[in-house]
């Protein structure tokens, strides 16, 4: 898909507005980058609230503090692998603002004395213009494959020591012993931006766009049916409608929040703002932004099938729930999509979607249930046709 | 199910699955059938949501005898307090 | 007793620890295999053959420890320390024997690491084990060669026994059905 973002809707920030390799004008633009100690840096990113833009959204502070507590100089590492193929807005942050991103990287390892500063890319991407910036600055910038799976932090951190890109046992958290069995710091490189901001401008400008308990902005990566694909800046807490509207939607069924681990928001919902409280609803949070407009006249259910067939395909086959519950979920699902009338499918489906949950290093199974489930949840009517033999978008297709 | 140690502590043991390592060799299941069952795939399923199942004091014995058992050594137990 | 009879005592203790050693290293080589399967057996469960394979082995490393210090002390056996570490430098049957210094020396790396096996992690521990499978035949094969019982009947049969045993857990082994452990199962790659 293509990368071209457009005018933003009201809210912009600073994330897009970058000034590529040229640090001058980077520097001349946001300003000269402070030089906080660590409590100070913490204290800012603590009333600045800011979450992770990866998909996890999990508090910087909390991160930071877990790996400021160990006792040796941590690795700090930006997260730049972006797996999920909906996704494209780390890609572009890099290519239009890498300074922004490095800004972050060198804050956080002043402050916490990292011993080594990395940002991961995928390898399959032209990593040329970042690679020159980033060494030009003492960040080692490092190719790493890519795949679903390979940007969980765990993962990362194996690829880091040399290994294959797969999660290791959660048991021992990479905040704790992580790359050399460094205290690692894993932030997306978006997250990493948006903290170079909030050391400039401070926590209370941070504050000042998005909503009180989700402040800030973040990076919409837009796809499927839409005039207009391409990555927005808007603020946290936009109604989805809002968001959405730039790209041109053009007559849509459902909307997937968070990609192909997130769930379906119905055309009916469009109204619902982007934050963790009211998506809630639906069973999913913002994640790392990804919104997929589903045209009426696409099947939701072939759709969910070949993602679910991706996913399935994505395991690293080290977990035995994962590598066995995911095929047959996505058999099942191309048999309802194929119109095999068999009433049993949605539960056998359900089933499996629970019997993964939780079950697993990672959570791919976790979130692969999710989508399954959320499919089967949102389109109940399209799926209750499938098994009576008929198509509600097929019709549609043929209508028009 | 936390219980009160000799000092007066309240002591919660958690059973952890390193599902990296686990084989679906069902040891483990056969050991603690009070807290796993089997799924259909032969791997170890709680029979209560939690993800480390809490190991009441009764059982133990038998889940260090299901550490011990397990082939590729995926348990491990651990104090969650 | 006297010294003659002490010696022969010893003698009898060494060849004795020997074969029972041997007839315990079969039992545990046949529920590793068995253990490996993940199926059970009856009356004990998946747990029960890990355990039995578990105390078989520690009893054959016990009494390979007996059967080794009998052995020092009876004068008839001309067994000096350096032979448990270095092999085909004894007196006495230096060939039959010096395979006895290997399988000893692989019995100790292998139990060492099993015992430690939580510390080690699992790759170390499986990469180690398999030297088992080459441990059991040198062991085996010097049974058959060291010894005043070398060509009876009775050691042959019970050696017999052995290799029938050993051969048919590793027929087992090779089979395709082996490794569906019961339940279907995709191939998965192990930590």
């Amino acid at each position: 898909m293509s990368a071209v973002p457009m005018t933003a809707p009201p809210g912009t920030r600073l994330l897009l507005d970058g000034t590529g390799a040229d640090h001058a004008a980077h520097l001349a633009r946001y300003g000269a980058l402070p030089r906080p100690g660590l409590a100070d840096l913490l204290a800012a990113v603590h009333h600045s609230g800011l979450t992770g833009r990866g998909g996890a959204g999990f508090p910087t502070e909390t991160k930071m503090r877990a790996v400021a507590a160990g006792s040796r100089r941590p690795v700090i590492v930006g997260n730049g692998l972006e797996g999920e193929p909906l996704s494209a807005k780390d890609a572009v942050l890099l290519g239009r603002n890498p300074h922004l991103v490095l800004d972050g990287l060198e804050l956080l390892a002043r402050a916490l004395r990292a011993r080594r500063t990395v940002l991961a890319v995928p390898a399959d991407a032209d990593t040329s213009a970042v690679g020159s910036v980033g060494r030009a600055r003492g960040v080692s910038v490092v190719p790493l494959a890519g795949g679903f799976v390979a940007g969980q932090e765990s993962a990362l951190v194996h690829q880091l020591e040399g290994g294959p890109p797969t999660p290791q046992d959660p048991f021992t958290r990479v905040t704790e012993s992580g790359v050399d069995g460094r205290p690692t710091l894993v932030l997306n490189v978006e997250t990493l931006a948006q903290l170079a901001l909030v050391a400039r401008y401070g926590a209370a400008w941070f504050r000042g766009i998005g909503s009180a308990d989700d402040p800030g902005t973040s990076l919409f990566t837009i796809s499927g049916s839409v005039r207009h694909p391409g990555v927005v800046e808007a603020e946290r807490g936009s109604i989805l409608r809002d968001v959405l509207a730039p790209a041109e939607p053009m007559e849509a069924s459902a909307v997937l929040v968070g990609g192909y681990h997130g769930a379906w928001v119905p055309a009916s919902g469009l109204g619902v703002r982007l934050t963790a409280r009211d998506l809630a609803a639906y069973g999913v949070s913002v994640g790392a932004g990804v919104l997929h407009v589903l045209d009426v006249r696409a099947c939701p259910v072939e759709f969910a099938a070949e993602v679910a067939d991706y996913l399935a395909s994505e395991s690293t086959r080290q977990c035995g729930p994962c590598l066995n519950g995911l095929p047959r979920m996505a058999t099942d699902l191309r048999r309802l999509a194929a119109g095999v009338r068999d009433n049993a499918l949605p539960g056998s489906i359900r089933r499996m979607s629970r019997l993964v949950t939780g079950r697993g290093a990672c959570a791919h199974p976790d979130g692969s249930a999710r989508f399954v489930a959320s499919t089967l949840d949102v389109f109940r009517g399209h799926v209750a046709a499938h098994l009576e033999g008929w198509c509600p978008s097929a019709q549609r297709r043929a209508a028009s | 199910m936390p219980v009160r140690a000799a000092e007066g502590c309240l002591v919660t043991t958690r059973l952890h699955i390193d599902w990296t390592r686990c084989d679906g060799h069902g040891s483990c299941a056969e050991l603690l059938p009070e807290l796993l069952t089997v799924d259909d795939f032969g791997f170890p399923l709680t029979r209560f949501a939690d993800r480390d199942p809490v190991v009441p004091p009764r059982d133990e014995d038998a889940a260090r005898h299901a550490v011990r058992s397990c082939p590729v050594m995926a348990l491990r137990l651990y104090d969650a307090s | 007793m006297n010294g003659a009879g002490l010696n022969e005592a010893l003698w009898a203790l060494g060849r004795g620890t020997g074969v029972v050693a041997l007839v315990m290293f079969t039992v545990a080589m046949v529920l590793g295999i068995a253990s490996r399967s993940g199926r059970p057996l009856p009356g004990l469960g998946r747990f029960g053959v890990s355990d039995l394979h578990r105390t078989a082995s520690l009893t054959g490393v016990g009494l390979v420890a007996v059967h080794l210090t009998s052995l020092l002390f009876d004068p008839f056996a001309q067994l000096r320390l350096v032979d448990l570490v270095l092999p085909f430098l004894a007196s006495y049957r230096p060939f039959w024997l010096g395979l006895g210094t290997l399988a000893v020396d692989t019995l100790a790396v292998v139990a060492v690491v099993s015992l430690l096996r939580v510390r080690v992690g699992p790759r170390v521990f499986r990469a180690v084990h398999w030297a088992t499978y080459a441990l059991w035949p040198v062991a085996l094969t010097h049974a058959l060669g060291s010894g005043t019982d070398r060509g009876t009947l009775w050691l042959r049969a019970v050696a017999a026994g052995c290799v029938l045993a050993v051969v048919v857990a590793v027929g087992w082994r090779l089979t395709p059905s082996y490794a569906e452990r019961g339940w279907s199962r995709h191939p998965r790659r192990t930590a």
